[in-house]
């Protein structure tokens, strides 16, 4: 359940993002989660809520959007989004890829009170 | 008791209980003055959207990157070992270093949920040993790498192993500042762990298989996992080896070796 630790740093970030931003209370929080990132959607947003309680972003909703694998063909230069048990170049077949997205996690934007 | 709901666990919270119902529908509770507005759904204001696209391992990112050069400053190849619990690691790295010690100077940073059995026996081998405990965690983390660096380290050191909690998921997603990631797999667990645990498969530079001395009394396709691990991860580094009879070790050992050259 690493996704815990992971929710605990997003808390983390998203009120120093507040701070910074003299931001008022935080209605959403908007979250990429790449497929090659090893977070787990469902773990994660069993784990969000429980390290939000007691902090000003309890309640804040969170909504999650989810970025496939994206590579690149070194033989053909498609690009295709390869299964993750299978990383071959949609286009050709070829294994000669190279992972190009969906590694990452993600805060993608916040949406706070006021103007 | 909450003047809201008559509840009694604002009492028990030493303070007074105070329930919401946003704008967007969700609903929460809880005690005042923790620092949270008071914005009610006839109050709600306009909301703004604030754009960031940032990691949100940020500030574990940024702790490995400062490991990583502190690691390069010093010439050091760090290399974070990721396996199943009971895979070999430690066997493997206890062999290694008894192979490669006199040429190369290594260190170990061993993770562990509890005990130092780990470190106990690397201790063996003579080379700077430190065990990390992480207790709750499934995961060793940047940080608690950069508190014991420069413990583990000395003057000569050239090859840093770092052997992360047994752990097939979570180990995956925190970068330590290593120079590479290596997945371990045994023949004693499924050929299909690199397809089904991808993360790590993908994102590692070397696959080692370990004991490959039990393949005869197992019912287990070396050639299955070897598409396996080509599937998730073509043209990674391959070893296959047995840490308990050395076969398949000197291979590994040189690739070591010429990695610090």
């Amino acid at each position: 359940m690493h996704e815990l630790s992971m929710a605990q740093a997003l808390i983390e970030q998203v009120e120093k993002i507040q701070a910074r931003e003299n931001a008022g209370a935080v209605v959403s929080i908007t979250v990429n989660i790449g497929a090659l990132s090893g977070v787990d959607r469902e773990a994660f947003e069993f784990a969000f809520p429980l390290a939000a309680a007691d902090t000003p972003l309890a309640g804040a909703a969170l909504v999650i959007v989810e970025t496939p694998a994206e590579a690149t063909c070194g033989e053909c230069g498609a690009k295709s989004n390869p299964g993750l048990s299978g990383m071959r170049c949609g286009a050709c077949g070829s294994h000669q890829i190279r992972i190009t997205a969906g590694r990452d996690f993600l805060i993608q934007s916040i949406e706070v009170k006021g103007e | 008791m909450c003047k809201d709901c008559g509840c009694e666990t604002a009492l028990e919270n030493g303070g007074v209980h105070h329930h919401h119902v946003h704008a967007d529908g969700t609903a929460h509770s809880h005690p005042h003055g923790h620092g949270h507005g008071h914005e009610h759904p006839d109050v709600e204001g306009a909301t703004r959207t604030i754009a960031i696209q940032q990691r949100v391992l940020d500030h574990n990112d940024r702790i490995a990157d400062e490991n990583r050069n502190w690691l390069a400053a010093r010439r050091i190849v760090a290399l974070n070992l990721i396996s199943s619990p009971g895979t070999g690691k430690t066997m493997l790295l206890e062999r290694t270093i008894e192979r490669i010690r006199d040429r190369v100077a290594c260190a170990v940073i061993a993770g562990d949920q509890h005990t130092d059995n780990d470190k106990r026996r690397l201790d063996r081998t003579g080379v700077p040993v430190v065990q990390i405990e992480t207790h709750s965690s499934c995961h060793l983390d940047a940080e608690r790498i950069s508190q014991v660096l420069p413990q583990v380290v000395r003057a000569d050191t050239r090859l840093l192993f770092i052997e992360n909690v047994g752990n097939l998921v979570c180990p995956a997603a925190f970068d330590l500042g290593e120079s590479f990631k290596v997945g371990l797999l045994s023949t004693t667990e499924g050929e299909d762990k690199p397809v089904k645990y991808p993360v790590l498969f993908t994102g590692c530079r070397v696959v080692v298989l370990t004991k490959t001395d039990l393949i005869p009394h197992l019912d287990w396709d070396i050639a299955a996992c070897r598409r396996y691990i080509q599937q998730v991860n073509p043209g990674v580094y391959l070893f296959e080896l047995s840490a308990k009879t050395g076969d398949g070790l000197g291979n590994w050992c040189d690739y070591l070796e010429k990695l610090v050259m």
